[in-house]
């Protein structure tokens, strides 16, 4: 606005071209930005519209985001005719389960290679970070055969302990302690509190944006998990959405593409992330953005 | 404070006889045990679900076991290095299925990398730029793909690249008829020497060619079922990458981009010879996490295309699922996870000891950091 208020009146020629490049670039600047943000939000939209329409509708026209009439066919049949309701307990289940379990024991853990002084501990950090850099894939048949081996397979117990702990939550949690003062947990110490005990009631209160980050990651990948629960799990009792939703794209729905139902049930596996990525940005991105200013 | 000076110097020496010392000390008593105590869930858990599957794995994969009754029995036939070398010297339907699983990652990470880099910095660029307003919706759009369920977002895909899909009445608007993503296993690169005129592969080309396929094949370039896979990784990794690059570009101090605007310095010089060297440990950290990621592609191509058409979304990750599961050998799955494992393994430590040398404040294995921390405290 300045700039084009300012360009009839500039006295040179110098700062009028350079108010009309810096209008130029600014134009230029919206046009990518919101370009982008159609590429990256349209699908969501096409999948929210899609989920409300017929299957002729969403076969015919599916770049719309408007449906010829809403109706609701997809969801009723996610919920009567698919074992949906069953994948989505699963799911929470699991997800509470792991994510609890997650955030205590690598807190546990994280705290101990931070402040306690125990044998072995710089051992022990440097395994967490090999563990770190084991990539998921390679780990589908190993996984199988120990859950097997140790008779599991097949059961909420395979599906769940493997979850409840994970690398890269210990270090997150140790590089957090090591950044907080350590004179508050010393005199709680000295006052004759035990080690658990100035733990939970000293060091976890300070340490709640990190928990907050930890329980917001977990959550995220552990309701998303989908090669775990493949190899964990073979009965469709205990599938969770993932795997569920997989279950139907590969073609267990029988007749038809129904897209509306898959789209539907995929946008409801979907949801509960995007609440919480909604309201919680700030630590997804937390770590990206130390420093950041306000934007 | 003195006892904790003490300590920490006792650790960082950390002879055995410290250790007793230590061991003796009032408040710091019973460390040795509670350390361990509170670390015992966290070993139990990984080393039972990690460190001894893998063990179990590397037995297997030296075994012709078919998933019946336990591996470890004297019944499962011991095959030595068998499934190792199928997959590298013996000709034949194992060795052209892992290279060609091998053919198509490669294409995959050729394209999926630097396409993701560059969109990710570009992206960054323009929302760090100071001119515009909306920074932190469009952060939030950019990055919102890469935090979904990725088997949720592969439906999301499958359906804007079905035959009468999104994808194909967008190219409908400018006159392209869209091919059948899912069903078409034709190379690109095979592709674009037919626009130029190449239709049927030069007789050179088909005669003989590295470790079990043609030259031609090798040459093919991603399948157009490929294609689809790597827009939608390319769609959900570039917002978190964007992320990284945005933080760093908002620790490029400003008065060093104006220092080099008053010295005349054009966008692009500024851009090339200022913003580019100072977020250069960024652009590694992207290339190399992009490097290691994109080997580990799977529930992709679970979902989307099990591997067809004619085995051209095949990936190492997905082959080694399917060996194992659909075909029960075991041995062969494991052996191809094992040489996956080598492939990312080597990515990472190449990427952990670059970045080490150009970041010396960064705690390495954690040492380094209470090294300074004690400096400190004398």
């Amino acid at each position: 606005m300045t700039a084009l208020a300012d360009r009839p009146a500039t006295p040179t020629r110098r700062r009028g071209d350079r108010g009309a490049r810096t209008l130029a670039s600014r134009f230029l600047g919206y046009a990518i930005l919101v370009f982008f943000s159609l590429v990256f939000l349209y699908p969501f939209v096409i999948q929210i519209g899609n989920s409300l329409k017929t299957e002729p509708d969403a076969a015919a026209n599916p770049l719309s985001p408007i449906p010829d009439q809403v109706v609701l066919d997809g969801f009723v049949r996610i919920f009567t005719g698919t074992n949906f309701p069953v994948w989505l307990g699963n799911s929470l289940l699991v997800t509470l389960v792991a994510t609890t379990g997650r955030v205590f024991f690598c807190s546990l853990a994280g705290y101990a290679l931070a402040r306690l002084r125990f044998r072995g501990r710089s051992g022990l950090f440097a395994a967490v970070i090999a563990v770190m850099a084991v990539p998921g894939v390679v780990l589908l048949i190993p996984k199988f055969l120990v859950l097997n081996q140790l008779g599991i397979y097949n059961s909420y117990a395979g599906l769940i302990v493997p979850l409840l702990a994970d690398a890269a939550g210990v270090f997150i949690m140790k590089q957090f302690f090591e950044s907080i003062p350590v004179s508050v947990e010393e005199a709680a110490r000295i006052d004759g509190a035990s080690i658990f005990r100035t733990y939970w009631s000293v060091v976890l209160p300070m340490a709640k944006p990190a928990l907050i980050t930890l329980t917001i990651l977990s959550f995220q990948g552990t309701w998303n998990e989908f090669p775990h629960s493949l190899v964990s799990v073979q009965d469709p009792n205990l599938f969770t959405l993932p795997r569920g939703l997989a279950d139907l794209v590969s073609g267990s729905l029988g007749k038809g593409t129904q897209y509306p139902l898959k789209l539907g049930a995929a946008l409801l596996a979907t949801i509960p992330v995007a609440i919480i990525f909604v309201f919680f940005q700030r630590y997804f991105v937390r770590d990206a953005n130390e420093g950041a200013d306000k934007g | 404070m003195a006892t904790n000076v003490l300590a920490g110097a006792a650790t960082a020496t950390g002879g055995p006889g410290d250790g007793r010392r230590r061991g003796g000390r009032g408040v710091r008593a019973n460390e040795n045990i509670a350390g361990w105590l509170f670390v015992a869930p966290v070993i139990v858990i990984l080393g039972l679900f990690l460190l001894l599957p893998i063990l179990m794995a590397l037995w297997v994969s030296l075994t012709d076991w078919n998933g019946q009754g336990s591996p470890f029995t004297s019944q499962v036939p011991f095959v030595g290095t068998d499934n190792y070398t199928r997959l590298f010297t013996e000709d034949g339907l194992d060795r052209r299925d892992f290279m060609t699983a091998i053919r198509n990652n490669i294409y995959y990470v050729a394209l999926v990398v630097p396409t993701q880099t560059v969109l990710a910095l570009g992206l960054a660029l323009v929302v760090n730029n100071r001119l515009l307003k909306g920074k932190s919706f469009f952060r939030t759009a950019f990055y919102f793909p890469s935090v979904t369920s990725s088997v949720a977002i592969s439906v999301v895909f499958l359906f804007l690249f079905a035959n009468s899909g999104a994808v194909n009445g967008l190219l409908r608007m400018f006159g392209i008829s869209g091919p059948q993503w899912f069903a078409d296993s034709r190379g690109v690169l095979h592709l674009l020497l037919g626009v130029v005129g190449v239709d049927s592969p030069p007789a050179a080309l088909t005669q003989g060619g590295p470790l079990g396929l043609t030259w031609w094949e090798w040459l093919s370039g991603p399948s157009v079922a490929m294609m689809s896979i790597i827009s939608l990784v390319v769609w959900t990794t570039s917002g978190t990458f964007m992320l990284m690059f945005l933080a760093a570009l908002q620790n490029v101090p400003v008065t060093l981009e104006e220092a080099s605007t008053l010295d005349g310095a054009s966008r692009w010089q500024r851009f090339r010879h200022v913003t580019l060297p100072m977020i250069k440990p960024t652009t590694f950290l992207v290339l190399t996490l992009g490097l290691i990621g994109s080997w580990q592609v799977f529930d992709q191509v679970y979902v989307m295309s099990q591997g067809d058409p004619a085995k051209t979304t095949v990936t190492p990750a997905y082959l080694s699922y399917r060996t194992a599961f659909r075909d029960f050998d075991y041995g062969s799955g494991a052996a191809i996870s094992f040489v996956l494992f080598l492939i990312i393994i080597v990515l990472t430590l190449v990427q952990r000891r670059v970045m080490a040398d150009r970041d010396p404040d960064r705690p390495r294995w954690g040492r380094r950091r209470r090294r300074v921390s004690e400096g400190a405290a004398k």
